[in-house]
């Protein structure tokens, strides 16, 4: 199976020629944000309130890793399906990838559809071996937050395969 | 009587939890047998992935998976043991804390309401029976919740009979489906109260993956209910394929007149455990 190299932040005509099944090399950088960080993303979306970052272009990560000495040392995805509630709109305001494991709901395809976007899934309990991909992390916001604070990943080559491509087809069976 | 001390508890419960970087030996080969036998690429690229995942993490000491878990800890305690020094709980709780601190594994428990993480992933779920003798024995299941969070509970009623309980299980794996990073094992509490088939389902997730039940009957349905399992076509993290379970294990227990409580807890291709006997 051949591998496509791709770079985040993403270019919607790049994602475009990508299709369910394909396997990708994923290189540049991403965010992370799992339940609590996306439910306080949804909110400020909702509000009018202040991101933490532009969501213009950007991968966004499923994610709450193991750190050691600052680094992450075990950083799989988490299930995709929790973040359900909130994708739609994320994706609606700018993000083009979501990274995770496990299939989405109706309103997730239809917005993946919508906006040209994709989604990607890295190998559910494969921590250490995703970790090994993630060059440098960085904190960028709700540090009070925890194990769920927003990271940025800097990674390289990291594996995933295109789950949900532009046209609502899936991996899924 | 014998006495065994707090920090006795707190170093070995500290030490169990070093299972987070490595899968069970009869996991490890539960996946190897699955890979063989795969032929969808997509699950047989999964399968390899998760292998050579586990070899790096026990290799170089890191979490399997970066889901380290809620501690569930299971206690037998012998009824001639006398602990000195503080209380049971307490000397399991620190042990938790300093094992997932010194190993950086991650601390995931938080409080249901507020929201608010310990950020030492304390306390730890403990269960504690009693035994004969003077041993105390220790078992630690750190338990991720993509897995527990599908597991099911099916308060059915006598007129259910096999065919219910079957069918309970199956409907739990099917609505699972690709969130509990399969291939899974599947625990099953037939009988007892509602708590008591959910404890019953969990505490046979203890037993080495694919060891059947002493009881011929159950064990009978445990193959049943995994070729059931494995003909739903979900397959390694729902990519399709074979393998969506390794392996179906089951529990009883006596139950009301009235009743027929069938519990399902789900656990994750990454069985991480460990035991000791002080």
């Amino acid at each position: 199976m051949e591998w496509k190299r791709i770079t985040a932040p993403f270019n919607r005509e790049e994602v475009s020629g990508l299709r369910a099944g394909d396997r990708v090399l994923l290189n540049g950088y991403v965010y992370t944000a799992r339940d609590a960080g996306h439910k306080r993303m949804y909110d400020a979306l909702l509000s009018g309130g202040e991101l933490p970052i532009d969501l213009q272009g950007q991968g966004i990560y499923y994610v709450g890793a193991c750190f050691k000495d600052g680094k992450p040392i075990s950083a799989g995805p988490t299930t995709a399906m929790r973040m359900d509630k909130y994708a739609p709109t994320l994706y609606d305001n700018g993000v083009v990838a979501s990274i995770g494991k496990g299939d989405r709901c109706r309103e997730v395809y239809e917005a993946v559809k919508r906006n040209g976007g994709i989604y990607l899934v890295a190998i559910g309990g494969a921590g250490a071996l995703c970790a090994d991909c993630i060059k440098s992390s960085s904190p960028v916001a709700y540090p009070e937050l925890g194990t769920e604070a927003m990271y940025k990943f800097e990674i390289e080559d990291f594996p995933l395969i295109v789950a949900i491509d532009k046209n609502g087809d899936s991996i899924f069976s | 009587m014998k006495t065994i001390t707090f920090n006795e508890i707190c170093d070995a419960v500290c030490e169990l939890t070093e299972a987070c970087s490595r899968i069970t030996p009869s996991c490890g080969a539960a996946m190897k047998a699955a890979y063989e036998k795969e032929s969808n690429p997509n699950a047989k690229f999964a399968l390899e992935m998760l292998a050579k995942n586990a070899e790096v993490a026990s290799r170089n000491r890191l979490p399997v998976c970066q889901d380290t878990g809620m501690a569930v800890v299971f206690v037998k305690l012998g009824q001639d043991v006398r602990i000195e020094g503080g209380l049971l709980d307490d000397a399991i709780n620190e042990g938790i804390r300093l094992g997932y601190s010194k190993n950086g594994y991650r601390a995931s428990v938080l409080d249901p309401i507020k929201r608010v993480n310990t950020r030492d992933n304390t306390p730890a779920v403990i269960h504690v029976s009693l035994a004969v003798g003077d041993k105390l024995q220790i078992s630690f299941l750190p338990k991720g919740f993509g897995s527990e969070n599908m597991s099911a509970l099916y308060m059915l009623t006598p007129s259910a009979g096999i065919e219910g309980v079957k069918k309970s299980v199956i409907d739990a794996v099917r609505a699972a489906g690709s969130n509990p990073c399969p291939p899974v094992v599947i625990g099953v509490g037939i009988g007892g109260t509602a708590e008591k088939a959910m404890l019953t389902a969990k505490e046979q997730l203890l037993r080495e993956v694919g060891k059947p039940s002493d009881d011929e009957t159950l064990a009978g349905l445990e193959k049943e209910l995994l070729d059931g399992i494995n003909a739903l076509g979900i397959g390694a993290q729902g990519f399709g394929g074979y393998t969506t379970a390794l392996a179906v294990h089951i529990g009883k227990y006596p139950t009301h007149i009235s009743a027929l409580p069938v519990a399902v807890n789900v656990q994750c291709n990454a069985v991480r455990m460990s035991s000791v006997t002080l």
